[in-house]
């Protein structure tokens, strides 16, 4: 009977999906109405301007943000080993609140931080800029990739220490016992056992930026992502073209998100 | 301790504060800024032309009244959302971790994660096709079943809820039901306890951590949804998160718009308190988002 149930589950989480599927192959026009096995929704998302712009957009900001939160996340978990006290207790909190809270109140409040910025900033450059027309700072490409690096970062911190937890620390000592430097037993102990967690971190990073919405919808300015670009084609009106778009991308998601989750798990050790 | 050790010491120390330079100053402009920033215009006053003006007063908190629909939906329909989460799934987290054959236990649980963090919008998307005029209404209508309206009730919202959020529920119940000893439950069974009584007695207290960490993530998520309100909802069942959106990017009544936000977090705060004091004793809580 559980069988039966775990059956219909993944029926429930995966028929939807397949319609979609499904519906990016119809040759027809109407949405609902499946009429034959066909390529074109693809061919005219290839060509669509505004939405090859708009993944443009999506994967300068993921790739981005998703290097930057795993360099300064890999760096951040491996120098809390070593930190006791209150500044371990205050990251530890940040890192809590940067996961806990909404994206909602976190897109709010880093729109209206930055446009603050920005005005007194844009202000002082007008009256100190010697020139017609001084450079204005705006929203954009850098406010989405800064905000969306704040919560990768801080999930790339949690996968990391989580890693590093579950290290064999023989190893380290054994090196330094045979004289290698803290350097060489760094590059050589220590990364190649983080390394399954940094690169899943980086992809989970990646495939949560890309996938965003509500972040980048407030700070986005006049820039343009792919799901923002999805959203308001899907207020347009339903399309099969939203489809084909769909299929690819949950097809390039997929990909990244399973290797992400074989890399985690072939590098756990085995529960105890 | 030699003086190498204390210039090693020091070292070691120093090293450590650069490593951090970078995150921390990233948690400072973009998380405890910002929220300070949120704070202090929740006292403001709206601008004449939208935006912000500098003052002092309550007069934002006291309005909230005006988006008292929002907040109703919100905290009905998150807590709902979350018993059925957990209710769809309890069985499945226990199918993969206590009936489920080791070599399959590792594929079907990916293929339960996955979703989650794959085009939310977009699965979303999926449910206004199915439950829209032209979906299952139409279905029904074929046998018979006639005038079923779906969409843009908070039924649908339900649905997307589930489906959303499900894979977050499972996964949690599923770590700490896998590390739950075998041998308890065939003890149990040896001493002849009836299925139920063992589930009930052995199994259900000691998966108390997964659940509680489940509920919590899925709650915590589903009080800032927008996605799914916005598309099944259709302006008619409305979260706060709704509400958000419109004050901030509409009708530019950012004062307003943060004292929304900061009694959203309250209100989040003080759940997620109430509720881990009340299960206290059942189990810690290891937020695993994967």
């Amino acid at each position: 009977m559980l069988r039966g149930y775990a059956a219909f589950v993944y029926l429930f989480l995966y028929a939807p999906i397949a319609l979609i599927v499904l519906f990016s192959f119809n040759s027809g026009n109407n949405a609902s109405d499946f009429q034959g096995f066909a390529f074109s929704w693809y061919v005219k998302a290839a060509n669509n301007k505004l939405m090859l712009g708009a993944l443009k957009n999506s994967l300068v900001v993921a790739a981005t943000s998703a290097t930057l939160a795993t360099v300064m996340g890999t760096m951040a978990a491996l120098a809390l080993q070593g930190v006791r006290g209150p500044l371990r207790t205050i990251f530890d909190g940040l890192t809590y609140v940067a996961i806990m809270v909404p994206g909602i109140v976190i897109g709010i409040a880093t729109l209206i931080a930055l446009v603050t910025t920005f005005d007194a900033a844009n202000a002082l450059i007008a009256g100190i800029w010697p020139g017609e027309a001084p450079p204005k700072l705006g929203l954009g490409y850098g406010s989405i990739i800064a905000a969306h690096t704040l919560f990768a970062m801080a999930l790339v911190i949690v996968i990391v220490r989580a890693r590093i937890a579950g290290m064999d620390r023989s190893l380290i000592e054994a090196s330094a016992d045979l004289y290698a430097d803290p350097v060489a037993t760094f590059r050589q102990v220590t990364l190649p056992q983080l390394m399954p967690g940094i690169v899943a971190g980086f992809l989970l990073s990646f495939t949560f930026s890309f996938d965003d919405f509500v972040i980048a919808f407030f700070v986005a300015g006049s820039q343009q992502t792919l799901p923002i670009y999805v959203f308001s084609s899907i207020r347009r009106g339903v399309t099969p073209e939203i489809n084909a778009i769909g299929t690819a991308v949950m097809l390039f998601s997929l990909t990244a998100l399973i290797t992400a989750q074989v890399l985690l798990r072939r590098g756990r050790k085995p529960a105890g | 301790m030699t003086d190498s050790a204390v210039i090693q010491e020091r070292s070691r120390r120093r090293w450590a504060y650069v490593l951090l330079a970078p995150s921390a100053f990233w948690y400072l402009a973009l998380l405890v800024l910002p929220l300070i920033v949120v704070l202090v215009y929740s006292v403001g006053e709206r601008a004449e032309t939208g935006g912000y003006q500098a003052a002092f007063t309550f007069d934002n908190y006291l309005n909230l009244g005006a988006r008292w629909t929002a907040f109703q939906n919100t905290l009905t329909l998150a807590p709902a959302g979350t018993l059925i989460c957990l209710l769809a799934g309890y069985p499945l987290a226990y199918y993969l971790a206590v009936k489920a054959s080791p070599k399959t236990r590792l594929f079907l649980l990916i293929l339960v994660v996955v979703p989650f963090w794959t085009s939310f919008l977009i699965r979303t998307y999926a449910w206004m096709f199915i439950l829209g005029g032209r979906g299952l209404p139409q279905l029904l209508d074929y046998i018979g079943i006639e005038g079923v309206r779906l969409i843009n009730t908070p039924l649908a919202v339900l649905v997307g809820i589930v489906y959303g959020y499900l894979p977050l529920m499972v996964f949690p119940i599923f770590v700490s039901l896998e590390k739950l000893d075998k041998r308890l439950l065939e003890a149990s069974e040896d001493l002849g306890a009836a299925p139920f009584a063992t589930f009930r007695q052995v199994t259900l207290p000691l998966s108390a951590p997964g659940v509680i960490t489940g509920c919590m993530l899925v709650f915590i998520l589903l009080m800032g949804e927008y996605l799914i309100p916005q598309m099944l909802g259709g302006g008619k069942v409305f979260f706060i998160g709704n509400a958000l959106v419109d004050l901030f990017l509409q009708s530019l009544n950012w004062p307003f718009g943060s004292a929304c936000a900061m009694a959203l977090v309250v209100i989040m705060v003080v759940t997620v308190t109430l509720y881990l004091k009340a299960t206290r004793g059942t189990g810690g809580r290891d937020v695993s988002l994967m």
